[in-house]
């Protein structure tokens, strides 16, 4: 079976404490995603997000605090504006746009972790593998147009 | 690279944490596998990192090995990352060159398939050797302290901090925009649940302020501007012209004699009259007459003059001009208070046309024995006693639809109090309380309210009043009693409306001076609403009564007495430690296009428009990175979390 490999960027307050007590409530879920700790998710240029999907990432979750709460005031609300867009571009250049997704998961939220990496990981089974080969194009491609 | 320009060498430790890792991932393969990987010198793994033989195992090893940088594989970082920063220095390198990696709440712990978790445990622990072999070894940024307070506001919360934090043996700068201080709180009558009378309380608080030899009380003064950061800020003042000098004029009160011209008293809510010439209320301090010049006449002694002319002393001065006074504080406390919410708000009930409508800090004037009428109720009308009164709760409140979605908290008391007192002014007149729930939680509170039912006759309704007319010299009262489903049209002769509390008027414009966060209905927002309820967001910043949200005097004067208590833990500290990790400026690559400056919450980068760069506050920057991400030429980079570093460890979790 496929098994999609995710990179999660999730911010240092709010989704990595969250995913730090799914551990300490010993949820299960898939192990198909690693975390990379920012201190906020406003940090996350999507150039890093490009990056991840170049080195073979199927699948980009990013984690900030609810709106509202964010620790930095409204690095989140950055994010949400920058995902949004930034989705738009995935799509131009022919990335699944649901391949990035975006979710709060506050401190206390280990379950809403466990649940949003799960289905995560299905959608991602679901879409099948990231294959880079094929957003490149070919001399066919150009001359159709 | 370590300093020396040599290659880093790094050690990794992975941890059993008995068998909580142990049992799912194969540490002895983990580490094993990076061993072999660039960088890494030395890896082992050990049953508990944690205890004392695991971390002398790590500072003997970084000893021994001559170690530049450590990844202990383990629990979280928010367990043990101090603990083995620690290690780090006492075996003699930067507690930067530690990196965690957590194999323990973010895998061993929700994985059961060992095979999987291993290898994701190695891909963690492999994208903290990357991470931390670009980490820098950081100092951190230390700063001094001007151990002096600004108070803005000088009603009963800003007299609280001040004296708390001028009796921790710090000096304070007490700044008040009106021309006395105190506050709405001298203008109260009694206060609930005691039923003490406010001025009593008051006045003694508010002489220990004035003579305080570490409080310079400024009164009609507004702070014009603020700038600089925790420990070190400068402020301007903007002292307003009183036209009286303070210490020559000796109250002999001929100047208000004479003064021409009679305008409504803000003091006494508008319902009597001063003049031009006026001291606020007896007991203001500073004892002075102040000349409000939007209502003389005119300071030419042509167009008028008289007060000049009797002043004996020659207090009055109509040379004086508007002064900006230059200070410098290391924090401030923000006690700028509350408004009610103005009855037009609310034209059913006509207070804006009726006279015998009134607001609440209007019926605390009738009822105060300073007040206009001496203390006996009387209604601004024609001065009868009212001998029905109906107390309408919640005008403005708790109605998100239309008026203020929030619950003023103190209403309930305080129309309580109001029923009683009038009963106990009019003994033989009828109170009727008008509310959609009561809310008594507080110290002797519920029994308070039961005393206005059961002892003095109120008679409370649960509904909302629709309408108010005037009939005659009658206003009639129409409404509803939700528990009886029945409709109410009731003859009174007075009303009073427990108006919503609300951000005082104008404050807005001195927030945005301040650059604090306020919320959703323009109340200063804190830093936590549980763990950090008297701080702002914004370091060195601290807010203290019902500037922050409707409160009662006892909680507004915790309240104060804790942000005074906070400034004094600022204040002890010898100097100020900053994080290092913030986000710097490459000058070389930073074009001066200024994206990152409106992206920082904190105001931390401006440009310097002499190099043509940005420049960036260090103690201010909190590292959040926004502005990082938002560099379109790379030059703002976070310390030790750098984009190169974010490129190599998401590729260290996704190759091989």
């Amino acid at each position: 079976m496929f098994e999609p490999k995710i990179i999660c960027f999730i911010c240092n307050w709010c989704t990595y404490a969250g995913a730090d007590l799914a551990g300490t409530s010993r949820m299960e879920y898939v192990p198909n995603g690693i975390n990379l700790r920012v201190m906020c998710s406003s940090r996350i240029d999507p150039q890093h997000i490009l990056h991840a999907f170049k080195q073979g990432a199927d699948g980009v979750l990013m984690g900030g605090c609810h709106p509202g709460d964010c620790h930095y005031v409204e690095g989140n609300y950055k994010t949400l504006r920058r995902v949004i867009l930034f989705k738009r571009m995935l799509e131009d250049l022919g990335i699944d746009k649901d391949r990035l997704r975006l979710e709060w998961i506050s401190a206390a939220e280990g379950k809403k972790f466990v649940k949003v990496m799960n289905e995560f990981a299905e959608k991602i089974r679901a879409l099948g593998p990231m294959n880079l080969d094929r957003l490149t194009l070919t001399k066919e491609d150009v001359s159709h147009e | 690279m370590n300093g020396n320009g040599k290659k880093k060498r790094i050690g990794v430790f992975v941890c059993h944490c008995g068998v909580n890792i142990a049992s799912v991932v194969d540490v002895e393969r983990v580490a094993k596998e990076l061993a072999s990987y660039p960088g890494v010198v030395f890896s082992t793994d050990y049953v508990y990192m944690c205890s004392d033989p695991g971390q002398k195992l790590i500072l003997d090893t970084i000893k021994e090995q001559q170690l530049d940088a450590a990844i202990i594989s383990a629990c979280s970082p928010t367990l043990h990352e101090k603990t083995f920063q620690n290690v780090a220095k006492l075996a003699g390198i930067s507690p930067y060159q530690i990196e965690i990696a957590n194999i323990r709440e973010q895998d061993s712990w929700v994985h059961s398939d060992k095979e999987r978790a291993t290898e994701k445990a190695i891909r963690i622990v492999k994208s903290m050797v990357e991470k931390v072999l670009q980490n820098e070894s950081l100092e951190p940024i230390k700063v001094g302290i001007n151990r002096r307070a600004l108070v803005i506001g000088a009603g009963i919360s800003g007299l609280q901090a001040a004296l708390d934090i001028a009796d921790h043996g710090y000096e304070v700068l007490l700044v008040e925009r009106n021309p006395s201080i105190g506050g709405h709180m001298i203008q109260l009558s009694e206060t609930f649940p005691t039923l003490d009378c406010s001025q009593c309380i008051m006045t003694p608080k508010m002489v220990e302020v004035s003579r305080h030899p570490n409080i310079r009380i400024m009164t009609y003064c507004e702070v014009e501007s603020v700038s600089g950061f925790v420990g070190n800020f400068k402020v301007n003042i903007k002292k307003k012209p009183r036209y009286v000098n303070e210490t020559l004029c000796n109250l002999c009160g001929e100047c208000e004699k004479v003064c021409p011209q009679v305008v409504q008293d803000e003091f006494n809510m508008g319902l009597s009259f001063r003049k031009a010439i006026y001291m606020p209320f007896p007991q203001a301090i500073p004892a002075t007459y102040t000349l409000d010049i939007d209502n003389c006449l005119g300071l030419l002694p042509i167009r008028c003059g008289k007060c000049k002319d009797v002043c004996d002393v020659n207090a009055i001065d109509y040379d004086q001009q508007e002064e900006i006074i230059e200070e410098e504080v290391g924090a401030v406390v923000v006690a700028t208070g509350y408004d009610l919410y103005t009855m037009d708000h609310l034209g059913e009930y006509g207070g804006e046309k009726y006279e015998d409508v009134v607001n609440g800090l209007e019926f605390e004037r009738i009822l105060s024995a300073s007040g206009p009428t001496g203390g006996v109720v009387r209604r601004p009308s024609d001065g009868k006693v009212p001998k029905n009164i109906v107390f309408i709760q919640c005008c403005g409140s708790r109605d998100p639809e239309n008026h203020n979605p929030y619950c003023s908290k103190i209403c309930c008391m305080y129309t309580a109090k109001h029923a009683m007192l009038y009963k106990h002014r009019v003994p033989d007149g009828n109170a009727t309380v008008f509310y959609i729930d009561i809310r008594t939680g507080g110290k002797a509170f519920e029994e308070f309210y039961q005393r206005a039912i059961d002892e003095e006759e109120v008679l409370y309704i649960r509904g909302k009043v629709s309408k108010i007319i005037k009939e005659g010299d009658k206003l009639i009262v129409w409404g509803s009693d939700t528990l009886t489903g029945k409709k109410i049209e009731m003859e009174a002769d007075m009303v009073v409306l427990a108006m919503s509390m609300v951000k005082t008027e104008g404050v807005e414009d001195l927030l945005k001076k301040l650059k604090i966060a306020v919320d959703a209905n323009g109340w200063l927002a804190e830093a936590h609403p549980k763990l950090r309820p008297v701080e702002s967001l914004n370091a060195g910043f601290y807010l203290a009564g019902c500037a922050h949200g409707p409160k009662d005097i006892p909680e507004t004067v915790s309240q104060a007495s804790a942000a005074a208590a906070k400034v004094g833990d600022l204040f002890a500290q010898e100097e100020l430690i900053h994080e290092p990790t913030i986000v710097p400026v490459n000058e070389d690559l930073c074009s001066g296009c200024g994206i990152c400056i409106p992206v920082c919450p904190y105001n931390a980068r401006s440009l310097d428009l002499e190099k043509k760069v940005v420049k960036v506050n260090e103690v201010l920057c909190e590292g959040c990175g926004a502005c990082a991400a938002a560099c379109p030429s790379g030059a703002a980079q976070q310390r030790n979390l750098t984009d190169d570093q974010i490129f190599s460890m998401v590729k260290a979790m996704l190759k091989g």
